[in-house]
């Protein structure tokens, strides 16, 4: 049988930075401990990103130079999902424009969701089920203010692409275990979650239940704990990697820095972020343990492959880890994460209901960014119309679809409003002039006030457009973000 | 074959209400206070008014759609009445439903009334409104201010004019509306500003200040309208009759074509261009007496000042700081204070527009008025710069 295993890798995550510093001070008076995870930052999600907005990011990140037309599924794992009837993998594929022919999944209800979503996809690919698979695993956590899970949270997100061909890092075995071990969980109606002993949970979960699953995973693949080249274990919980991993005879250098300090935990998401991380700099024939723990343990088992050396720069984990801009605003942080109620005032009051016809019959346009382009004259122009929207064209009925999600663009005009209501005060909006010839007036986000301006360079990025709370919808659309200098964007 | 409608109606009589925060008024209080004015200018019964034009732009807060609310207020007669709405240009938009009525001899006189209530909305600014379902969906999050800063942008960048030249420019615009809006008691507001008040107001949309931009308020205004033969046998003299009227509406080139550089209003050329051509003037700046035009924001009068061929591609800059638009100036804009003077009554602004130009051919406009004006244009704009509609009219003595 051929081998598989992970042909591409991408990662986003949010630029924020909340300082735990901020945090800390804020709510030290309730709670001393605190001080304790007051040290570094954790990435945090602006208000108009989420779960399937950072999958997208990450999927478009994993598909850089890849053949979209070989997806056969699109999977997405993760325990935040905005809808829990309505399939979240589903706006994902409209996002990335992949058609109709495609087998869609979510993954949740666990902390190992993402290891779980790895196991299913590389077994989907085995059975030769589904071409090429995007898996993506987001987080976008929600904890209770001034408690410690604030701090060592993060959020973000991961997409590996699994397939048969161009594998660069190929299954050696995998074990899974289903262990009934509630270290916390989150009821239905509950918006966060509800946590027991940090000492339990690190004596009687991971240390007895992770080793478990790594040795049976290594008998698998008939390997020495020894060889081991990387070992990523997401935790929050010090040192306790480092635990396992000495008395199971895992090198000690091997251990994968689990991101505390510059990111922070991101849930189902982050063994696959810990495991992006170490493909960046992989050199072929080394050896990946990558364990997902959750109710059990998925333990994964990779060889990095040759083919590793010819996959083009991506932004990845180191990518989104050095684009930052640091939160000193706690109480920003708190008001984008609905966890205080802001008076916005009364424009905030305006309906924000959905059509959802309209919302289905314009949804290649809306999730996709998909525009016109005139098969008569060649212009491009968003939204696809009737009528060609060159004056020295107009001709009727002749614009095929054209993808413009990736095409890159600049600033024509922009202000910053603080007139309409918005989440981020000022609102920024312009004119994007895009390099394939097309245009659109948009919202810019994640704004670089120093630098902005006429002229600027920007690229377009799937965001929460707006968030119905009298409904619990949020309907999304692209907006514009500046390029940032280097590879991958 | 079409002549235009240069000189086929005359303006029998015009009222205004006063414009500001009227919180004690209903809309239908304002609609008679602006008719009543207007009826007793004509001269004329109101049973002889045999079709009218209500133009109100937004619903939600207002007296709601159709004509209905207009012929309630008045009691007119079971005649015609309709309601216009095309954004900011409703105002003129009635005019001239009004002007074409009379001008095709579908009836001798007719009314155009435009009326807006925008202070039950609750909070400062037009109120926050869906603009179309799918428009909902993918529109960026706007503001009016936000719009016309885009404006602002792009004459900045295709002129390459410094980001202090244009707000100074911007500001000598307010500070001239508004000694001229001092001396009209119909405006909301009556006080001089200075320079400095304008350049140190807080930002309301980058580049746009509180200072430059017009008010929200409560307004109306009407127009009578009939032939110059009629408006004789009436027994007026010295007639005031509509020299051009032209509309031209975006059809998204702006927004969706990359021919237009975002630092003009490519409509407002347009339908003036046509204006001119039909009210048979060569030379705008030398022709014409008076402007008002659509100074929502300061901005949008410095660039219509181009768009309309009174100054030079570029040379708007130079020719507000150096007061060719002032009142003692070349070609006056905005005598009567503008909308930064009197606030933007949406459907009303157009009328109040030509009420001023009215008043100042008529020799009735006191304090302010301009020595022996011969041609007024008003220019009034509706949607944002990258998709709207622009209408240019002309009046003038008649001949």
């Amino acid at each position: 049988m051929a081998e598989h295993g992970i042909t591409s890798y991408g990662a986003y995550l949010p630029r924020w930075r909340l300082q735990r510093s901020a945090a800390v001070k804020a709510n030290a008076w309730a709670n001393g401990a605190l001080a304790a995870h007051g040290k570094g930052e954790r990435a945090m999600c602006n208000w108009d990103e989420d779960s399937v907005t950072m999958a997208v990011e990450a999927a478009r990140d994993a598909l850089q130079g890849m053949d979209r037309s070989a997806i056969g599924a699109v999977h997405l794992a993760s325990t935040t999902l905005p809808f829990s009837d309505r399939q979240n993998a589903g706006i994902v594929a409209e996002a990335l424009n992949l058609g109709e022919s495609l087998g869609t999944l979510d993954i949740t209800s666990s902390q190992r969701a993402g290891t779980t979503g790895l196991v299913n996809a590389l077994n989907t690919v085995a059975a030769g089920a589904a071409g090429t698979v995007v898996l993506c695993a987001s987080e976008h956590r929600k904890s209770q203010t001034g408690t410690p899970q604030e701090l060592l949270y993060g959020d973000g997100a991961c997409a590996l692409t699994l397939g048969n061909e161009g594998v660069i890092a190929k299954l050696l075995a995998t074990h899974t275990m289903a262990v009934d071990f509630v270290d916390h969980y989150r009821g239905q109606t509950r918006e966060f979650d509800y946590d027991w002993e940090e000492r339990w949970i690190r004596d009687e979960g991971y240390n007895k239940i992770v080793p478990a699953a790594v040795s049976a995973a290594l008998d698998k693949a008939g390997l020495g704990a020894d060889r081991i080249d990387r070992f990523m274990l997401p935790c929050v919980l010090r040192r306790v990697p480092e635990g396992i991993a000495r008395r199971l005879g895992i090198r000690n250098d091997a251990v994968a820095d689990t991101l505390q300090a510059t990111c922070g935990d991101t849930g189902a998401a982050h063994a696959l972020v810990l495991l992006c991380h170490a493909l960046e700099t992989a050199e072929p024939g080394q050896k990946l343990l990558v364990a997902g723990f959750g109710q059990g343990c998925d333990v994964l088992l990779f060889e990095v492959t040759e083919a590793i050396k010819s996959l083009g720069p991506r932004r990845g984990v180191t990518g989104s880890l050095a684009r930052r801009s640091p939160m000193e605003n706690y109480d920003r942080y708190l008001a984008f994460n609905n966890l205080v109620a802001k008076g916005f005032g009364k424009r905030a009051e305006a309906d924000k209901q959905t059509a959802l016809t309209t919302l289905y019959r314009n949804r290649k346009m809306l999730t996709g960014f998909v525009g016109g382009r005139c098969t008569k004259c060649g212009t491009v122009q968003f939204p696809k119309s009737y009528y060609c929207v060159n004056p020295n064209c107009g001709e009727a009925d002749s614009q095929e679809d054209f993808a413009m999600a990736d095409i890159p663009g600049k600033v024509n005009t922009w202000t910053a409003d603080s007139l309409t209501f918005s989440m981020d005060p000022p609102a920024y909006f312009g004119m994007v002039q895009y390099d394939s010839g097309g245009r659109l007036m948009v919202d810019f986000t994640d704004v670089d006030k120093e630098t902005f301006d006429i002229g600027t360079r920007v690229r377009m990025t799937f965001r929460i457009r707006d968030i119905d709370s009298d409904r619990g919808f949020k309907r999304y659309f692209w907006k514009a973000v500046q390029v940032e200098q280097g590879a991958g964007g | 074959m079409a002549s235009g409608i240069k000189d086929k109606v005359a303006i029998l009589g015009m009222g205004c209400s006063k414009f500001g925060e009227r919180w004690d008024k209903e809309a239908q209080d304002l609609m008679v206070e602006a008719f009543t004015e207007a009826l007793g200018d004509a001269g004329i019964e109101k049973d002889q008014i045999q079709a009218a034009w209500l133009a109100t732009a937004i619903d939600s807060v207002n007296v709601g759609p159709s004509g209905v609310p207009l012929a309630v207020a008045l009691r007119l007669p079971y005649i015609p009445v309709t309601r216009v709405e095309n954004y900011c240009a409703s105002g003129t938009e009635a005019f001239r439903g009004a002007v074409y009525a009379v001008a095709s001899g579908a009836c001798d006189i007719a009314l155009a009334l435009g009326c807006e209530k925008l202070k039950d909305t609750g909070y400062g600014g037009l109120p926050q409104r869906g603009r179309g379902v799918t428009n909902d969906m993918y529109w960026p999050n706007l503001s009016a201010p936000g719009m016309f800063a885009q404006l602002a942008a792009g004459y900045r960048g295709a002129h390459d004019v410094d980001k202090d030249e244009l707000k100074r420019a911007m500001a000598h615009i307010s500070v001239k509306s508004h000694a001229n809006g001092a001396k009209n008691p119909k405006a909301h507001l009556q006080k001089a500003v200075t320079m400095e008040q304008v350049l140190n107001a807080p930002m309301v949309s980058e580049p746009i200040g509180l200072f430059d931009c017009c008010g929200v308020s409560d307004g109306a205004a009407a127009a009578i309208v009939t032939t110059p033969e009629i408006a004789k046998s009436l027994g007026k003299s010295q007639l005031i009759t509509v020299k051009a009227m032209q509309l031209s509406v975006s059809k998204g080139t702006e927004a969706s074509h990359n021919s237009w550089d975002g630092s003009y209003v490519k409509t407002t050329r347009i339908a003036s261009k046509k204006a001119y051509e039909e009210a048979g003037i060569k030379n705008p700046r030398a022709e014409l007496s008076m402007t008002e035009v659509h100074d929502c924001f300061s901005i949008t009068e410095l660039v219509t000042m181009e768009d309309l061929g009174l100054s030079d591609e570029g040379g708007a800059v130079k020719d507000v700081l150096d007061g060719a638009f002032d009142a003692n100036g070349k070609v006056p804009c905005q005598i009567d204070g503008g909308l930064k003077c009197f606030g933007h009554p949406i459907g009303a602004s157009g009328l109040r527009m030509l009420y001023e130009m009215y008043l100042q051919l008529a020799h009735r406009a006191g304090e302010r008025q301009l020595p022996n004006p011969r041609l007024g244009l008003t220019h009034n704009l509706g949607g944002h710069p990258h998709m709207n509609v622009s209408s240019v009219s002309i009046i003038g003595a008649y001949e």
